[in-house]
């Protein structure tokens, strides 16, 4: 049976290594490999050409270490080892640790408040000497190999509220600690678990309620704030005259549409000011504006701060220098300028001239962009969709539904990731800081997304077995 | 739903990167630059090869203001080596301000600050670093008015040069040959592109120079001047206002064009260029107007020669024809005065000047019953003129030329009415007075005409151009005009009576020994604002007699006969072009003797000592108010030292201080009233 493949090697005889690399090899999805293979590469030839001055020579910066390139190229090796040793490993090992690893995960971030070192704002790191880990970023391994096991369990009943609950919270506990180590970005890729959740049976309302606060939310930033009441009451109106009849016979619609309305508005009039005002903080307000071309004058909310909150408004305005118009800005123009065909690699004027901040991290993308141009750019991102594409066939074809989720986790995840990212270097997305999966650099941002795939292609690999 | 994703994002780049360039312009702007390199101006040599312009490097200090953000300038020692007051230096550095790029915050240093500057660098750096320049040099420091100079270009001018690669605070030639010949000395600037980053700093060539051009210097220039001979008639014209024009007649190079008063070229270039020019527009003597080309004269007796070409060409004189001066012309009933009486034939008529013999032939001419009337008399003896190359420019390639003027019957007609005139309406034409205007070049012209027996060549400065003549600015300096078809015996005749001249009639003072020379005596009568003044002395000639090599005019305005100032100035200029030197002793005293001879015209002497009054007595209104205003600080810093209880500071330290600030106010006082001067003088000039 596959289980012996599995199995833990013995080093006995040249021949038996053969024999166990031809039969651990069997049932891997080499699609899977290639794309990660491919994608990484991109990610080094990017993070290359974004420290790339003229003379420079590859080798030589590789052997010295001392370029963010050849650190990327030492994390990757890292990371193939990494995956190795995730391939050799019974892929039961993952369903028993499961909960384990999420406590631990749990855990480490815990360790950040205390041990914690700081890194552009935000005290989530923890230094290893010659990398940083960040847990948060590692948790979503965890978190999204718990969620597949508690939905697994046979006793788990997805159709009850408790369990849909208990569910949130599995997903949503690394997110609040997130967001207290001042990554709200990372926080809101754990939203990503709804997808998994939606697939197993989560009722549909739940995103269409999401997805419509999301709406109000936005309009109440695009639209005067009276308008908006008008066009609600409105709307709330011609519904009521639409569905007269229907009323007619059930007082119970008119009461929902009256509660909806009551709700709807107080979002807008106070629940969204209130955010604004007092849970999120100037500058993140003003990302978040500036993403829908608002210019948001902070003096309204000046007024009603404590001098604490000023003092530290005035500080995080300190800290985010260049602005984050700015960096948008220069993105937009890196990409932009790419044209169609790009400015050949190694010839962006942009990449060089160190204009995009943060170019080798989260605004990779506009070195491909730049580089590239149009089609080089949108080959990445047809990779990416056919890469997850290809994670959901996956999916679809597990027989285990722990396999099942996990595999909806890791597509789920690597979609928000992906679409954020790219829609934040083109203006379409607010800046928040996640990185582009494989792509940007950086060792926890690699070793997390190398992990997760290849636990999901070990699973894969055994998908005849089923696993609780 | 990755696929929705999938296909916004492509949509989006695609209208970012495809159908939008806007983002292009931007990148470009902010990530490359385009750095212009200038490349050296042609360099120009005189017939002996000699360079008498050249290329030497100068430093301007410049100000990046970008870089001074975090940087403690010390401005108090920056002020100071560059003599200027902190209120100066906050006024240029908000200029500077403006742009993000570097600028010029200093221009043309002095040899002295620039060591100054270089000393105590480190304390300015990196906001402020010195440029080189490349500015003109003269070894000879003569010829201003040929050389012409350099200055920042207008916007005019780059209007008018659209597509020439100039930009503004770029340099160009403006006068002179600087001007004339400025496409091909200015060279072909070099572009270079650089990569640029965010903080506006230059990091490397774009893409290894690949689309970087490469400047080519100017091409050199091989002038026709000789400089020993120019600095000589310069020297000659010392205190006289006039000028000399020598041509080579074989081919038309002009050997030396001295207008005096001039100015050395070197004034016009390096750190005080803009102070110079002031002064030397300001100067009622208009060193930088040149005369040889700009003015026009009357020609006077040299007009002889050539009413006796056209004489001789219409037939109706012969060499032998003879008219009999009593003393004066009687031919229009008032009698035109004549200097010495007596019976001419042709070459004596030449030799001794006599105006009546010429009434007579210019008469005759225009008399002449073949034209059937004075019109068409006049206007064939017009052509005639014009055909000698008077009346209209004869396209030196110096620029502003004056054509002078050749009287036509339209324009008698306007003055006087249509056959309201006859020859008598305008008799003194016949000897060079009158409605006739010519410039010194145009007589030198002549003579060349008169030396080569029959034709041209349009004078020029500039005999080649190193790297071929891409432009065909020296094309029409091939050809040779041929106006009239006069036999050589007419010539001969012409030329024995200007022998005549130089060995017993007026030019006699002026004799080249061991030269045959030929020349001919002029003195013009002429008025400034009504007044009659001194006679302008001419001189014109050619030498020698029987292989030409020079023709030369001399002008010396203001000078009384012609015999006495300018025929002895020719003379020595033939003698120092023909023999390489100054002979004999006696000819070297001649020369010292003629550069001290004072000619300045009255009425220029006369508006000097205007100038000259009116900025002393505004210095003395100047001192007096500063000495009142001195007083009255003094006296306000006495009361603060009664009356300590003013101020908690030290009362002598404050008193010190108004004294600085007066002592600024003065230098802005000074400046002030030295332009207010200036303009005034100006419109008067």
């Amino acid at each position: 049976m596959k289980m012996e493949v599995a199995g833990t090697p013995k080093h006995n005889c040249s021949s038996h290594i053969m024999k166990e690399q031809i039969e651990l090899s069997k049932g891997i999805d080499w699609v899977m490999v290639w794309f990660y293979i491919i994608l990484v590469s991109i990610g080094v030839i990017c993070i290359y050409s974004v420290e790339y001055h003229q003379g420079d020579s590859f080798l030589s910066g590789l052997v010295e270490l001392k370029k963010n390139y050849s650190r990327q190229v030492l994390f990757v090796g890292i990371a193939g080892v990494m995956a190795i040793l995730i391939l050799l490993t019974d892929s039961k090992f993952f369903t028993a640790t499961a909960n384990l690893g999420y406590a631990i995960g749990i855990l480490l971030i815990l360790v950040t408040f205390v041990a914690g070192k700081e890194i552009n704002g935000s005290k989530s790191w923890i230094p290893l000497g010659f990398f940083n880990l960040q847990p948060t970023e590692m948790c979503k391994i965890f978190t999204g190999l718990a969620l597949a096991k508690y939905l697994s369990r046979n006793e788990t009943d997805f159709e009850k509220p408790r369990a849909q609950l208990l569910a949130a919270a599995i997903t949503l506990s690394p997110a609040v600690l997130s967001v207290l180590q001042n990554e709200t970005g990372l926080a809101l890729v754990y939203f990503a678990f709804l997808i998994p959740m939606y697939r197993e049976g989560l009722p549909g309302i739940y995103l269409i309620v999401g997805f419509s606060l999301a709406v109000l939310v936005i309009s109440t930033i695009l639209v005067e704030k009276n308008l908006l009441a008008i066009i609600l009451t409105s709307i709330a109106a011609l519904s009521i005259y639409l569905l007269r009849r229907t009323i007619k016979r059930n007082k119970g619609i008119l009461f929902l549409i009256i509660v909806l309305w009551v709700v709807s508005v107080g979002i807008q009039r106070f629940a969204v000011p209130y955010l604004f005002t007092k849970v999120l903080k100037p500058y993140q307000v003003e990302r978040i504006m500036s993403t829908f071309g608002v210019d948001y004058d902070p003096s309204v909310s000046l007024k009603d701060m404590t001098p604490e909150e000023k003092a530290e408004y005035e500080l995080q305005k300190k800290k985010k220098k260049p602005t984050e118009n700015y960096n948008v800005k220069q993105s937009k123009i890196a990409i932009g300028s790419g044209g169609f065909w790009g400015k050949g690699f190694l010839k962006g004027t942009q990449t060089q001239g160190d204009f995009v901040p943060e170019q080798h991290t989260d605004f990779i993308f506009t070195s491909v962009g730049e580089n590239f141009g149009f089609w080089g750019s949108s080959g990445v991102v047809i990779l990416y969709v056919l890469f997850m594409l290809r994670i959901v066939f996956i999916a679809e074809r597990q027989r285990s539904k722990f396999s099942r989720v996990y595999a909806y986790s890791v597509a789920a995840i690597l979609f928000f990731h992906v679409a954020i990212n790219i829609c934040m270097t083109v203006g379409l997305a607010p800046v928040i800081g996640i990185t582009l999966p494989l792509l940007s650099y950086g060792g926890s941002s690699l070793l997390t997304f190398t992990i997760m795939l290849f636990i999901l292609i070990r699973l894969d690999a055994d998908r005849q077995m089923i696993l609780r | 739903m990755i696929l929705v994703m999938g296909i916004i994002i492509i949509a989006r780049l695609f209208s970012l990167q495809v159908s939008d360039n806007k983002y292009s312009i931007l990148a470009d702007e902010q990530g490359k630059f385009r750095k212009v390199v200038y490349p050296d101006r042609g360099i120009l040599f005189d017939r002996k090869g000699r360079a008498i312009l050249r290329n030497t490097v100068i430093y301007d200090l410049m100000i990046t203001p970008g870089k001074l953000k975090g940087m403690h300038l010390d401005t108090l020692s920056l002020c100071r080596v560059l003599s200027i007051d902190t209120t100066e230096f906050n006024k240029r550095l908000q200029v500077a301000k403006k742009t993000y790029r570097a600028s010029v915050f200093e221009a043309s240093l002095s040899d002295e600050v620039v060591a100054r500057v270089n000393e105590s660098m480190y304390k300015w750096e990196p906001a402020f670093y010195l440029q080189e320049r490349p500015v003109r040099d003269y070894p000879f420091d003569a010829g201003g008015n040929i050389l012409g100079y350099l200055s920042e270009v207008s916007p005019a001018f780059l209007e008018a040069h659209e597509g020439e690669g100039y930009q503004p605070g770029d340099y160009a030639g403006v006068a002179g040959l600087e001007r004339t010949y400025e496409k091909v000395l200015m060279g072909q600037r070099g572009i270079e592109y650089w990569k640029r980053d965010n903080r506006n700093r230059l990091t490397e060539p774009l893409e290894n120079k690949r689309f970087d051009t490469p400047a080519i210097s100017g091409q050199n220039l091989h002038l026709s001047l000789d400089i020993k001979l120019q600095e000589l008639g310069e020297y000659l014209m010392t205190n006289k206002v006039g000028s000399i024009v020598a041509i080579d007649p074989k081919t038309g190079g002009v050997l030396a064009l001295v207008s005096s008063p001039t100015y050395k070229p070197s004034l016009l270039t390096g750190s005080d260029r803009k102070k110079h020019y002031t002064e030397l527009v300001l100067d009622p003597r208009s060193p930088m107007f040149n005369r040889a080309v700009n003015a026009t004269y009357m020609p006077g007796s040299t007009f002889k020669t050539l009413q006796a070409l056209i004489g001789l060409q219409e037939g109706v004189i012969t060499p032998n024809t003879t008219f009999v001066c009593t003393g004066a012309y009687y031919g229009c009933g008032r009698p035109m005065r004549c200097i010495d009486p007596g019976v001419f034939k042709l070459k004596e008529a030449i030799t001794w000047s006599c105006n009546t013999y010429f009434a007579n032939v210019m008469q005759r001419t225009i008399n002449n019953p073949q034209f059937g009337s004075a019109v068409e008399g006049l206007n064939q003896w017009a052509a005639y003129m014009r055909g000698f190359g008077l009346g209209h420019k004869l396209g030196i390639d110096m620029p502003s030329e004056k054509g002078g003027l050749i009287p036509t019957p339209e324009f008698y007609d306007k003055i006087y009415g249509k056959g309201r005139w006859n020859f008598c309406t305008f008799r003194s034409v016949s000897i060079g007075q009158g409605e006739v205007n010519v410039t010194p070049l145009q007589v030198a012209n002549e003579m060349a005409y008169i030396a080569n027996k029959g034709w041209f060549i349009t004078p020029h400065m500039v005999d080649s151009i190193d790297g071929g003549d891409q432009y065909g600015l020296l094309d029409s300096f091939k050809l040779r005009h041929y106006p009239l078809n006069i036999s050589d015996s007419v010539f001969e005749a012409v030329h024995d009576g200007m022998q005549g001249v130089m060995e017993r009639g007026t030019g006699a003072a002026a004799k080249v020994p061991g030269i045959v020379v030929c020349g001919k005596t002029g003195t013009v009568e002429n008025y400034y604002k009504g007044v009659k003044q001194k006679d302008h002395a001419f001189f014109a000639a050619f030498a020698p007699r029987d292989n030409p090599r020079i023709a030369i005019a001399v002008v010396c305005e203001n000078a009384g006969f012609g015999s006495s100032s300018s025929a002895p100035i020719a003379s020595l200029m033939i003698e120092q072009y023909l023999n390489d030197s100054i002979g004999s002793p006696e000819r070297k005293a001649r020369l010292e003797a003629l550069a001290h001879t004072n000619l300045m015209p009255k009425r220029i002497l006369d508006e000097i000592r205007k100038k000259d009054s009116i900025q002393a007595i505004k210095k003395a209104e100047l001192e007096r108010k500063q000495k009142e205003q001195m007083k009255k600080e003094s006296q306000v810093a006495d009361n603060g030292n009664l009356n300590p209880s003013v101020e908690s500071g030290d009362p002598r330290k404050h008193g010190r201080k108004g004294d600085e600030s007066h002592k600024i106010s003065m230098i802005y006082g000074a400046l002030i009233s030295y332009h207010e001067n200036g303009s005034s003088w100006h419109s008067k000039a």
